[in-house]
């Protein structure tokens, strides 16, 4: 995959796109053609019930899903044009992911799960470094099984971080925690946005999240409804539950 | 290390009971591929070279009495490299506390030196003094089992003087390697028994000074060996030659070879089936296992590991399983292959033993576990790389049952839901339920045609000992007596019953093909001993032509209605052509029959038997023994229960063993297959087994979703085994049979009940493993996590 300039104003940028599932006539419609620009370097919220197309959205742009139309964009690389190796490249370079089940592998310790990325990503911080950066640095030597769920999603952003990616997406990263937990995690992700300047979206049910976002996008039944900008963001620890 | 790696070893590590189910498996596919062709070539190899060592003769050419001299001839013909004389005669060794007399062969060693040929490994004691007339060595086998050693002296009649001698030494021979008592297949140590004396001595004792009774050649590298056999037949025919043959026919080899022969078509047969059962459920396993990982090898990919990446990691998981049980099943090959070495040194009498196994034999077994487990890995793999990683890292989507059959009212009035549960994904995933239901029907096919080749060795026995073989005494003559002997037998106190036979030893030919044996001439309405067929019905015996065995027919590819020659080795040698009129369903050795009239009429010495069989009263046997031993001209006296008991011998240690290793690889294997089933329909099911658990199913009615699965796979399973096994064990039957014995491949209701029981108790035992598991299940866990 060639080397791409990540420079430009506009990070992701899709154009009429669109995913189904399944065919006709069980097949469901997750998207149904979202036109959508984010800037670089901005923290942005998506918002919308369940089966609303966020995820699914989230999943294409971040290369783990191809979609059935329209075109999508990361800088100047065309995602919906590239093969499953240059995804996979696109994937290593650039993308971090944190998931709602953490998605730990249980047979490695913390430090270990971290190294699991920097192993193969070309321009990693030490595990032990996005371990710190999570506040975690003092548990790196446990296992999955010995951590306290938010934890193991710290765990799971510190993965997502020590590639120093230019775009992170998480997928309700809050959602199987409590309110303190949940806060935490949002710090850590608004450190994550400031410190590295990533790009990060962040998939969500809880509506007060979106306080703390650059921008927020409303989706219902495959399309988006509605783009708000904040104008000024709220630190996590201001946030409801 | 990297964290892959390091995933790699604690997976392993939580994976352990499974992986070493699983190794085991095909550990023992391995194993018996490794011992049996280590086996074979070994006993091959070691044969050739004891051979070597002690010189065997090419060809033995038997006279009456030739003159020294005549040796300088006979190494004159092209394609000699050496002659050896000798003398080589019968005698009877009396010994004490037994009331019958033991066969023995008396064989001259030159007075002075080595002899060119034939040479003896003495095993205890010291060579015979030349000087003393009175000093043998006695064959070591015989020796053992009497108890008789160096110091102890041992009395014999030969040519009809007693003599009594000094054992100086205890020997052993290549051309002696396998001693069947006169008149029987089997050999057995204690009946049969061979004297080195010194030439001058044995001639005294044979009337044969400075003369010998057997020339024994061997060949240069470029001989034919026919060429020569006529040549040597030529020059000794003036001293009464009953015809040269070559090393093919010498008694020891030709069975040796038959062993080898018949371990050989076992090793080819036998081994490739168990390896193909094993890599069948290595596939299985490992393809299951691998679908297990699914959603961890969505989140490799979502990391942007690529497939390379993925597959590798993921190959070296399957790898160690593979290759460790691999490598485990040959050392297990070398270690048992080592411990039969042992057994077939002693049994075959080998001075030494070296155990070696060719590297193709390692090298098969290795990669067809690689193949079969990267195979079973691969198509999984690649069926999860079809997936983006958003869809492979998601539990797969709930299965489609909307297409299985919607259960009618008489289902939904029977079965409650757990029952329907249970079905529907028997139906559903029709592909794996086949799979699952050949697996352990492969499992089971193998215990069923092992324990029904166990069967049919036992079937051999009984058929020969108690329906063809109905005499309690077998009496041979040292050479024909007149047909009034029967007479003489008869008037034997306790003797009930007596029925002559004539045997006469002959080259058999048809075609191309030729078998050096006896025909056997039988009286018309035979009792005691009787040819039967398939049916066990009798076969009746014919004056206008012979009956062969199915073995024999076999060997000469003959049928009824061809005519077969016999060019019998005996008196004036006459060459008969006759019919072949009947087959007979003969287990045990290869035979002709003849009726007796017939056989002597084309012999033209009529009224001649050369011995009879005997049924006794039981509580005289003794007297009667000791009466047999002293009539005149018996050579021989056997007893069933003896003979009976050399040939289960030769079938427990000889090629037959193997069966025994078999049957413990084919019941360990059955029990890999239906435990890893179990194993991994658990794993496959541990969400909705909680989910059932979690909305107040008891653990009963969770297990039974579970276990009802296993048993119904189980007990299709059962009727596949069957099937399965009947084919297997056709093939098993005919790799163990020989041309000593031959296995029917007779369907065994009682082996296939065995193997069905087998299965069920390992299906019962596996379940029991599983259950406890599910009894111990962490609910909330289970749901919570995504695995």
């Amino acid at each position: 995959m060639r080397q791409i300039s990540t420079d430009g104003p506009v990070a992701f940028r899709t154009e009429g796109l669109t995913k189904v599932y399944g065919s006709e006539p069980a097949a469901v419609h997750a998207l149904r053609g979202v036109d959508l620009e984010i800037p670089k370097g901005e923290l942005v919220v998506l918002l919308g019930p369940s089966g609303s197309g966020k995820s699914t959205l989230l999943n294409i742009i971040g290369g783990l899903d191809r979609a059935s139309g329209g075109h999508a964009w990361y800088h100047g690389l065309e995602l919906t044009a590239l093969s499953d190796a240059q995804l996979t490249q696109y994937r290593r370079r650039h993308v971090g992911f944190v998931f709602q089940f953490y998605n730990l592998m249980a047979s490695l310790t913390a430090r270990e799960n971290v190294e699991l990325v920097t192993e193969i990503a070309p321009d990693p911080m030490p595990a032990d470094a996005a371990l710190e950066l999570v506040g975690l640095g003092a548990r790196a030597g446990h296992f999955p099984s010995e951590m306290s769920g938010g934890e193991q999603q710290r765990v799971a952003i510190a993965r997502a971080v020590a590639k120093q990616p230019t775009a992170l997406f998480c997928d309700e990263p809050t959602g199987a925690l409590d309110s303190t937990t949940g806060r935490a995690v949002l710090r850590v992700l608004c450190d994550v946005n400031a410190r590295l300047g990533a790009t990060v979206l962040i998939i969500t049910h809880n509506a007060a999240t979106a306080g703390m976002a650059d921008r927020v996008i409303h989706f219902a039944d495959g399309r988006i409804r509605e783009v708000v900008e904040n104008r000024e963001r709220k630190a996590p620890e201001e946030i409801a539950w | 290390m990297s964290p892959l790696d390091r995933k790699l070893m604690r997976d392993l590590w939580r994976m352990k009971g499974q992986a070493i189910a699983i190794a085991l498996v095909i550990a023992l596919g391995v194993l018996m591929q490794v011992m049996m062709d280590g086996l074979v070539n070994s006993l091959d190899e070691t044969r050739q070279a004891y051979y070597e060592r002690y010189r065997l003769a090419d060809v033995f050419a038997p006279v009456k009495r030739a003159p020294e001299q005549v040796s300088r001839e006979l190494a004159g013909v092209p394609g000699v490299a050496s002659v050896e004389t000798r003398v080589n005669g019968g005698a009877l060794v009396d010994l004490p506390g037994r009331a019958a007399p033991v066969r023995a062969q008396a064989v001259s060693l030159p007075d002075f030196g080595a002899p060119r040929l034939n040479d003896v490994y003495l095993a205890e004691g010291r060579r015979i003094d030349p000087a003393r007339h009175d000093e043998i060595l006695l064959l070591q086998g015989f020796a053992r089992a009497h108890d008789l050693g160096p110091g102890d002296t041992l009395s014999a009649t030969m040519n009809g003087a007693r003599r009594r001698f000094e054992i100086v030494g205890l020997a052993e021979a290549p051309e002696f390697v396998y001693t069947p008592a006169p008149g029987e297949l089997a050999p057995d140590d204690s009946r049969f028994a061979v004297i080195w004396m010194s030439e001058t001595a044995l001639q005294a004792a044979f009337d044969l000074d400075g003369a010998f009774n057997e020339a024994l050649v061997s060949l240069t590298r470029q001989a034919r060996v026919e060429a020569v056999l006529d040549a040597v037949d030529r020059i000794l025919a003036p001293y009464g030659s009953t015809g040269a043959y070559g090393l093919d026919d010498q008694m020891s080899n030709r069975f040796l070879s038959e062993e080898i022969s018949g371990l050989r078509v076992t090793s080819a047969s036998v081994p490739p089936v168990f390896l193909a059962v094993s890599a069948f459920l290595l596939y299985i396993v490992i393809s299951r296992m691998i679908q297990q990982e699914r959603e961890e090898i969505g989140l490799l990919k979502a990391f942007g590991y690529s497939s390379l990446e993925v597959s590798a990691h993921y190959f070296k998981l399957v790898m160690v399983i593979a290759v460790g049980g691999a490598l485990l099943g040959c050392a297990g090959g070398v270690a048992t292959g080592r411990s039969f070495a042992g057994i077939y040194q002693q049994y075959y009498k080998f001075p030494f033993f070296v155990f070696k196994v060719d590297p193709p034999a390692f090298a098969i077994g290795v990669s067809v576990s690689i193949l079969s487990a990267a195979a079973g890995g691969a198509i999984v793999l690649r069926r999860v790389f079809a997936l983006t990683p958003a869809v492979a890292m998601r539990p797969p989507a709930p299965a489609d049952y909307s297409r299985t059959v919607r259960f009618g009212g008489w289902v939904k009035r029977h079965l409650d839901q757990p029952s329907r549960m249970v079905l529907r994904r028997l139906i559903r995933q029709p592909w794996r339920t086949f799979a699952a239901v050949i697996g352990i029907g492969a499992g089971m096919a193998v215990a069923a045609s092992s324990l029904n080749l166990l069967a049919g060795f036992n079937r051999v026995l009984a058929q020969n000992f108690t329906l063809i073989d109905r005499s309690d005494v077998t009496v041979t003559f040292i050479e024909p007596l007149s047909a009034r002997t029967v007479y003489d037998l008869g008037a034997v106190d306790g003797v009930i019953e007596v029925e002559p036979v004539r045997g006469v030893p002959a080259v058999l030919r048809h075609d191309r093909h030729s078998h050096r044996g006896e025909l056997s001439g039988l009286v018309a309405a035979p009792r005691l001993y009787r040819p039967v067929n398939r049916q066990m019905d009798d076969v009746r015996m014919r004056g206008d032509g012979v009956i062969l065995s199915t073995a024999l027919a076999d060997i000469l590819e003959i049928r009824p209605g061809d005519r077969l020659v016999v060019d019998v080795r005996e008196g004036r040698q006459p060459v008969l052509d006759l019919p072949v009129v009947a087959i007979a369903d003969t287990l045990i050795g290869a035979p002709a029959y003849i009726e007796l009239e017939a056989l002597n009429r084309a012999l033209k010495e009529p009224g001649r038997i050369s011995g009879a069989y005997l049924r006794i009263d039981k509580a005289r046997s003794e007297a009667i023994y000791e009466t047999l031993k002293d009539m005149p001209g018996v050579a021989g006296v056997s007893l069933k229960a003896e003979s009976r008991a050399a040939v289960e011998e030769i079938m427990d240690e000889g090629a037959g063993s193997m069966r025994f290793v078999m049957t413990v690889v084919a019941f360990v294997i059955t029990f890999g297959i239906v435990y890893n089933s179990a194993r991994i329909a658990y794993a496959e099911r541990a969400r909705d087994l909680a989910s059932l658990r979690v909305i107040g199913f008891t653990r009963a009615e969770a297990a039974f979703v579970l276990l009802g699965e296993l048993g119904i796979i189980t007990v299709l399973a059962l009727p596949v085994g069957v099937a399965m096994g009947w084919g297997v064990a056709q093939l098993l039957a005919a790799g163990f049979s020989t041309e000593l014995y031959q296995i029917p491949g007779a369907f065994v209701p009682s082996a296939f009940g065995g193997a069905a029981l087998a299965v069920l108790g390992a299906a019962v035992f596996s379940g029991w493993l599983v259950r406890r598991d599910l009894d111990r299940i962490d609910m909330v866990s289970a749901l919570k996590t995504r695995e």
